[in-house]
């Protein structure tokens, strides 16, 4: 545990250092401040005011950017310091696989999860500082959700990480599996898909399936629960499961796709060279 | 102490290690020598249990892809090329440290004797050293912690003379106590540090020797030098050794580690035919001051 701790503290201060750090915080934090300046807090869009409007606004944009994000910047680390060299040295160093490979991902949780938060948390600084009512039952939940979806890309990028043998093949994998997600959104593919004739019950599968799409859903389901902003799957998916059940299924498939993901990436990186 | 048998590491398709035995015991300093692919930083590396492999490993009794921290603890490594760190050095001294259960000063002050004041660089990111500022702090980490063997990757190549002694000085006070094992492209670089040379050829073992180790590592050697003209590219090399000028430029004096003698000979070589007269003389053993 205590070399665990250590190796999550090494990496959190090396992704601090990094470039791609400043870059990943000044995004999330640009958004959240573009939002206040266009005066979002003030508007009435499609029924949403105040404060949900500005969440509403980020949920869509996080969506978009976090999961690439994520997984642009952690499938570089496994196969990149492999190429780099930095695991030769480091691995000479008596640290056990484990704690290697657990206090990374850790760090590397702590790091990208911290500006989300923190642009989440400026909008409610910013809500109490201009006299906004707060959802704080939705900001909570809201919170759980961006961290399990987080967990989730995070576990995903660690693994083809660890398969990958060159950063170059990381990349391009990461940025496939984002584009397949994204086009099996419930307005894009999905939606194509139903109108061409699909059967129901495989919509609602793939829907259920795809991370990004219960992301949406129940971030959309907080703030909106008529889902008018939404395609026709989660409707279907709504009458099964009850608001309740579709948010703890949308909290927790994406930790479990996470931690397998990272627990297969972690198994395959064990019995592998490690330099 | 250590023991390898039958020791095979393939990549894909391309053997680079083929049936390696070979046994290390303690105090054995061992030359690993052989050219660009021959399997020297593989066998390494398997040594450091970074890859799978054929065969057996064992460092007393235990294999280090199984007992890694047990395994690991026990041995101190320096790399060839630095990695690209980019926590800062009082970071990686105090997480290195940690790891390896050290003490953090013990590494700054051996850091500090092969001349980089870790104090001045505590906050410089590792990453923005000089390559011969991250060589020292590598050393400083792997000799500031109790080791029974040294794994060196052409540890001193990016030292400067006086760093180099130093450096001698220190494998000279613990040769009694521990292996080591020096991988280089060439002999002359490090046959005064070994008792032992191993040479590798494409992953096979073609040559297993004791070696002469009557050189002290110690010791230093008074040293002059006439040449006929003042020439300032041999200012310029000697000046690296930190010989000073008498006469003009027509005759220098300095003091050369013993362990560097062959690596000496072989800057001089260059000038062979400004040189008039070169007298060495062993017997100064004031080598680390």
């Amino acid at each position: 545990m205590k070399q665990l701790i250590q190796l999550a503290r090494a990496d959190i201060g090396e992704s601090l250092r990094a470039r791609w750090f400043l870059v990943y915080t000044l995004v999330f934090g640009g958004i959240m401040v573009g939002l206040f300046i266009s005066g979002l807090t003030e508007s009435r869009v499609m029924g949403f005011t105040g404060l949900s409007r500005i969440l509403v606004t980020y949920l869509q944009v996080t969506m978009a950017i976090l999961p690439i994000f994520m997984l642009i910047t952690t499938v570089r680390s496994v196969v990149g310091e492999r190429e780099a060299g930095v695991f030769e040295y480091i691995l000479a160093l008596p640290v056990s696989i484990g704690a290697w490979f657990w206090g990374k991902l850790m760090g590397r949780f702590v790091v990208v999860f911290l500006p989300v938060i923190g642009a989440l948390l400026l909008a409610v600084v910013w809500g109490l500082f201009k006299g906004v009512s707060i959802p704080w039952f939705q900001i909570s939940i809201y919170s759980g959700l961006l961290a399990s979806l987080a967990w989730c890309f995070l576990g995903i990028g660690m693994l083809v990480s660890t398969l990958s043998r060159s950063t170059d093949v990381a990349q391009g994998a990461a940025f496939m599996i984002w584009l397949v997600l994204l086009l099996f959104l419930d307005l894009i593919l999905l939606g194509v898909l139903i109108s061409d004739g699909l059967p129901a019950e495989m919509a609602i599968g793939i829907s259920l399936v795809n991370p990004l799409q219960s992301f949406r859903t129940a971030a959309m389901l907080l703030f909106d629960p008529q889902l008018v902003l939404l395609g026709p799957a989660a409707y279907v998916i709504l009458d099964n499961f009850g608001r309740n059940g579709y948010l703890a299924w949308a909290m927790i498939y994406p930790l479990f796709i996470g931690l397998l993901c990272a627990g297969a990436g972690f198994w395959g990186f064990k019995r592998g060279d490690y330099s | 102490m250590i023991r390898f048998e039958q020791l095979t590491k393939t990549f894909r398709r391309n053997t680079v290690l083929d049936g390696i035995d070979l046994n290390i015991e303690r105090g054995d300093r061992i030359a690993l020598v052989g050219s660009n692919g021959a399997g020297k930083t593989t066998l390494i590396r398997c040594l450091l249990g970074e890859y799978t492999h054929g065969g057996t490993i064992l460092v007393d009794g235990k294999a280090p892809r199984t007992h890694r921290c047990e395994v690991l603890r026990r041995i101190g490594f320096v790399p060839q090329l630095p990695p690209p760190l980019k926590m800062t050095v009082g970071q990686l001294v105090n997480f290195s440290a940690e790891l390896c259960g050290s003490e953090p000063e013990r590494m700054n002050r051996i850091a500090e004797e092969l001349g980089l004041p870790v104090q001045d660089f505590r906050r410089r990111p590792f990453v923005k050293l000089s390559g011969g500022e991250k060589q020292k702090l590598l050393i400083a980490i792997a000799l500031g912690r109790d080791v029974d063997l040294l794994v060196m990757d052409e540890p001193a190549a990016n030292l400067d003379p006086r760093a180099r002694q130093v450096f001698f000085g220190f494998l000279a006070e613990r040769q009694a106590d521990i292996s080591m094992i020096i991988s280089s492209h060439r002999l002359d670089e490090v046959a005064a540090l070994v008792n032992r040379v191993v040479e590798l050829d494409r992953g096979r073992i073609t040559l297993n020797d004791h070696v002469d180790d009557r050189v002290d590592m110690a010791a230093m050697l008074s040293c002059q030098l006439e040449v006929n003209r003042a020439d300032d590219a041999f200012a310029k090399a000697i000046g690296a050794w930190n010989f000073e000028m008498v006469n003009g430029g027509l005759k220098w004096r300095g003091r050369v580690a013993g362990p560097d003698r062959l690596r000496f000979l072989g800057t001089l070589s260059r000038y062979a035919a400004l040189l008039r007269g070169i007298e060495m003389k062993e017997g100064d053993n004031e080598a680390v001051q």
